[in-house]
């Protein structure tokens, strides 16, 4: 399977090592006071990029969320993933099914919300047996202080499951891990639209 | 006329047939390049003008030809490869168009059919029918490539050149509001496989 070279490779570690340090920075910040299940939870995203580059993807589109940020990052430093911002989350779904049309891996990552604008086009995927794997972080189930990110987040996983895309949930960062690779084989090898659900509680509280 | 030149506004423009467009954008396909034809009588149309593996036709989601070319052009760099979409369904997606120009594919042009309705379902008009000019929308989104053929031949100019030179291109031209000549079998499975087959992703 194609991986990044040895000298690309220094360039990701060296961005990793980036990742790691803001991690360490932000829990000194915080003074070691955050315990919670999320202050431990932040050195997931490097393990998620590692599974998602060993599953062989080579192209990533997003709709930023700060959930998503540090998967970004990691996948923003690797000269051999194509990484694009989206003007729209259904977008996405078209990029991805054009590149595997093409012969590409791709990963889109989302915000709860944005599943709501792409319910229509998630039609190509499951009809067309596109491969699909989306990550999307939630809102508007816990904690969540604002109002209107509580629908879409209620509606989120009933509409995927209504277009035809699987979902997967995962409650802790080990779990997510563990899924997120389950999810890429269950995509790429076997046709599927999977949609991995990274809960609130997981991620924090989010404070503005 | 000269192609390089400023085009008058698209509402001077003469009015093209899009079955004979597309049997001339066909006739110019000589290295298998890619076509993704948008949902409805685009690609209707496409199919009309003769059957080619590496053609992807959309039998639904409006908008979304230019985002599916812009994946197939990043995963085959060598390659050529066209979307062809209609005014309605562009409209629907103009963000994707900021979205080809940050990301510049050399290897991809985008055609526009603008009937300035949605001749399909009863021939309502668009947008562009009264006021938006698509090759103006396509160059404030950063497609600085972007052309309105004034007719046939250079309609043929423009994508030879397109075929020639990097892009990415975006030729639009008016077309009649005429429904399309044939109708594309309508089994998507079948069209993506293919369509990988014929671009050789799939053996």
């Amino acid at each position: 399977m194609e991986f990044v070279s040895r000298t690309e490779g220094a360039v990701v570690a060296l961005k990793v090592k980036g990742v790691r340090e803001l991690v360490a920075r932000a829990r000194k910040a915080e003074g070691g006071q955050r315990k919670t299940l999320a202050g431990e939870a932040r050195e997931w995203p490097l393990a998620v990029y590692h599974a998602l580059r060993e599953a062989g993807v080579r192209h990533m589109a997003f709709v930023p969320d700060a959930g998503h940020s540090e998967l970004i990052q990691l996948f923003d430093a690797d000269k051999n993933v194509t990484s694009n911002v989206l003007t729209t989350e259904e977008e996405g779904i078209a990029i991805a099914s054009g590149a595997w049309l093409g012969g590409m891996r791709s990963v889109i990552l989302m915000q709860s919300s944005g599943v709501g604008n792409c319910i229509n086009m998630l039609s190509l995927a499951t009809i067309s047996r596109f491969p699909l794997l989306m990550l999307v972080t939630m809102r508007g189930e816990w904690a969540e202080f604002n109002p209107w990110q509580v629908p879409m987040g209620r509606a989120t996983e009933p509409a995927l499951n209504a277009i035809g895309v699987r979902t997967m949930r995962a409650e802790a960062p080990e779990e997510l891990i563990e899924i997120v690779g389950s999810a890429a084989t269950l995509a790429y090898e076997a046709d599927q639209q999977i949609a991995v659900l990274i809960s609130q509680r997981m991620l924090g509280r989010k404070k503005w | 006329m000269n192609i390089a030149s400023a085009a008058p506004h698209h509402a001077n423009l003469k009015l093209t047939s899009r079955f004979d467009l597309s049997q001339r954008l066909v006739a110019l396909l000589t290295r298998g390049e890619a076509v993704i034809g948008g949902i409805g009588n685009t690609n209707f149309d496409l199919w009309a003008a003769g059957r080619r593996p590496e053609n992807f036709y959309m039998l639904g989601s409006m908008g979304l030809a230019c985002p599916i070319a812009l994946g197939v052009a990043l995963a085959q760099p060598t390659r050529g490869v066209v979307a062809l979409e209609g005014d309605g369904s562009l409209l629907m997606q103009l963000g994707s168009l900021t979205t080809i120009a940050m990301l510049a594919p050399k290897n991809l042009t985008i055609i526009v059919m603008d009937n300035g309705c949605y001749q399909i379902t009863g021939a309502q008009k668009t947008t562009t029918a009264v006021a938006a000019d698509i090759v103006a929308i396509a160059q404030g989104a950063g497609l600085k490539q972007a052309r309105w053929a004034a007719d046939e031949a250079m309609f043929e100019s423009l994508i030879r050149r397109a075929l020639a030179e990097d892009g990415p291109h975006l030729i639009a031209a008016r077309i009649d509001d005429k429904p399309a000549v044939a109708t594309t079998e309508r089994d998507p499975s079948l069209i993506r496989d293919r369509f990988m087959r014929g671009i050789g992703t799939k053996s």
